[in-house]
């Protein structure tokens, strides 16, 4: 696909989260992947990226977490022929978090090397000689958009979607992989899928992350302003990067009901989703069963069912 | 919150204002107090104090003010304010050092309890969630 060295096999990193309540997310990611013939291996004894970012200056301990993840890459890119020294991940979150781990110890060497004391039982030693990928950048830079949208046997039209970055695909600078203020990847994506990207106010504001687990009202008014922006401007759904983002967009809509009796129900979908419906994936590939707000009337009015 | 505060040389060169200075990695003294944080802050609205207050508090080293607020632990590491920040200065870690000064020292003042939490509410939190909650607001 235009790279005559692109990798045959895909390391691929999902995350705590698609291994529990967000399934739909990975499996429409590993299915969508194969219908663009790139063969997604999932890592061995891959661990927990840590989920936050450690911003105070004593974190080497926080950075041990996602470094071991760089070291089942190096280990997977051993032992498989045609996999290079990276790997793809679809949760912004895991993005995030594995992706400044990875540029902060490839600028402190003392930190790294405190690491890799620490991982003695590794054979393999940590040396920053490996890439972190999410998934719309792998799309947008490796396969690209004209020809993913060759692949689109069931084009998404009149379908309009709201994209929603929330914080962690754009901010900060050094981890966006497109403008910290007006992204338009995921769009452009949307766009290749024959669907309607809607440009709406809240798209990069933050959605009120893990505030959720003990204070849902807040959650509650941050997914009515984002939802209601979306509404405003006709959308039939918003698509998300991020498994937190989906539960507090999804989930939350009813804390959003009791708060503000006009909040008017959305569907929240994972990109990934749109693209296996694009694709002609079935059901299976999908699971829109897994969505709290039923994603199929939005659809069946669009004539997608 | 009481806004009248006497300043002192002692207590602007406290060892709390260099500890949040270490700790985060930012000079606050950078702080000009433009505001453009706290004008683009999602959480702002959840706030007591605003982003830009908060550093102006650190900057006079009002420790005691900044650790009672409710602000510190509302603030979720968006990391909007350091995006638009025109001085460059990182809000969001200066905010991440206040609640590890309020964790740390032996205070341990840990701002979740999950196990307050019903168990129809901890069920269908995702593990993305209470980690990153546990990370950020406990010791």
């Amino acid at each position: 696909m235009g790279n005559e060295n692109k990798p045959m096999k895909l390391a691929y990193y999902p995350g705590c989260t698609l291994k529990n309540q967000a399934t739909n997310f990975d499996v429409s990611t590993v299915s969508s992947m194969a219908k663009l013939d790139v063969e997604v291996e999932e890592l061995d004894r891959w661990n927990c990226c840590g989920t936050v970012h450690a911003l105070d200056s004593d974190n080497v301990m926080n950075r041990v977490a996602p470094i071991t993840n760089m070291i089942r890459v190096k280990e997977a890119q051993a032992r498989t022929e045609g996999m290079a020294s990276e790997f793809m991940t679809s949760c912004a979150m895991c993005y995030n978090t594995l992706k400044r781990a990875n540029i902060d110890v490839r600028q402190r060497a003392d930190a790294l090397a405190t690491i890799n004391d620490l991982l003695y039982l590794d054979e393999t030693k940590y040396e920053g000689d490996v890439e972190v990928l999410h998934l719309l950048e792998y799309l947008r830079d490796r396969v690209g958009f004209d020809n993913l949208a060759k692949k689109v046997t069931k084009p998404l039209e009149g379908l309009r979607v709201a994209c929603y970055y929330g914080c962690l695909l754009v901010r900060p600078k050094e981890v966006a992989f497109d403008d910290v203020e007006n992204p338009m990847v995921m769009e452009n994506l949307i766009a290749a899928l024959g669907a309607t990207p809607v440009d709406f106010s809240h798209k990069t504001e933050c959605c009120g992350a893990y505030q959720t687990v003990d204070k849902p009202e807040i959650i509650a008014d941050r997914t009515d302003k984002i939802m209601g922006s979306a509404h405003e401007e006709q959308a039939d759904l918003v698509v998300v990067s991020c498994p937190l983002c989906a539960f507090n967009l999804d989930y939350r809509q009813d804390d959003a009901k009791r708060l503000n009796p006009d909040f008017r129900n959305m569907p929240v979908l994972y990109f990934t989703q749109l693209m296996a419906l694009a694709f002609g994936c079935d059901e299976s590939a999908l699971r829109f069963d897994l969505q709290h707000i039923d994603p199929l009337p939005a659809l069946k009015a669009r004539g997608l069912d | 919150m009481d806004t009248t505060l006497r300043i002192n040389s002692a207590q602007v060169g406290s060892s709390f204002v260099a500890q949040i200075e270490k700790i985060s990695g930012q000079k606050l003294l950078a702080c000009y107090q433009c505001g453009k944080c706290s004008a683009g802050c999602p959480m702002a609205a959840y706030m007591d104090v605003l982003p830009n207050q908060m550093i102006r508090m650190a900057q006079l080293g009002m420790r005691q003010q900044l650790l009672e607020t409710r602000a510190i632990w509302m603030c979720v590491s968006c990391l909007t304010c350091n995006s638009r920040c025109p001085k460059g200065i990182r809000i969001a870690e200066v905010i991440e050092a206040l609640r590890k000064a309020a964790l740390g020292g032996g205070e341990r003042n840990d701002h979740l309890e999950i196990m307050e939490l019903s168990p129809e509410a901890r069920s269908v939190l995702p593990p993305i969630a209470t980690i990153s909650a546990l990370r950020k607001l406990t010791s």
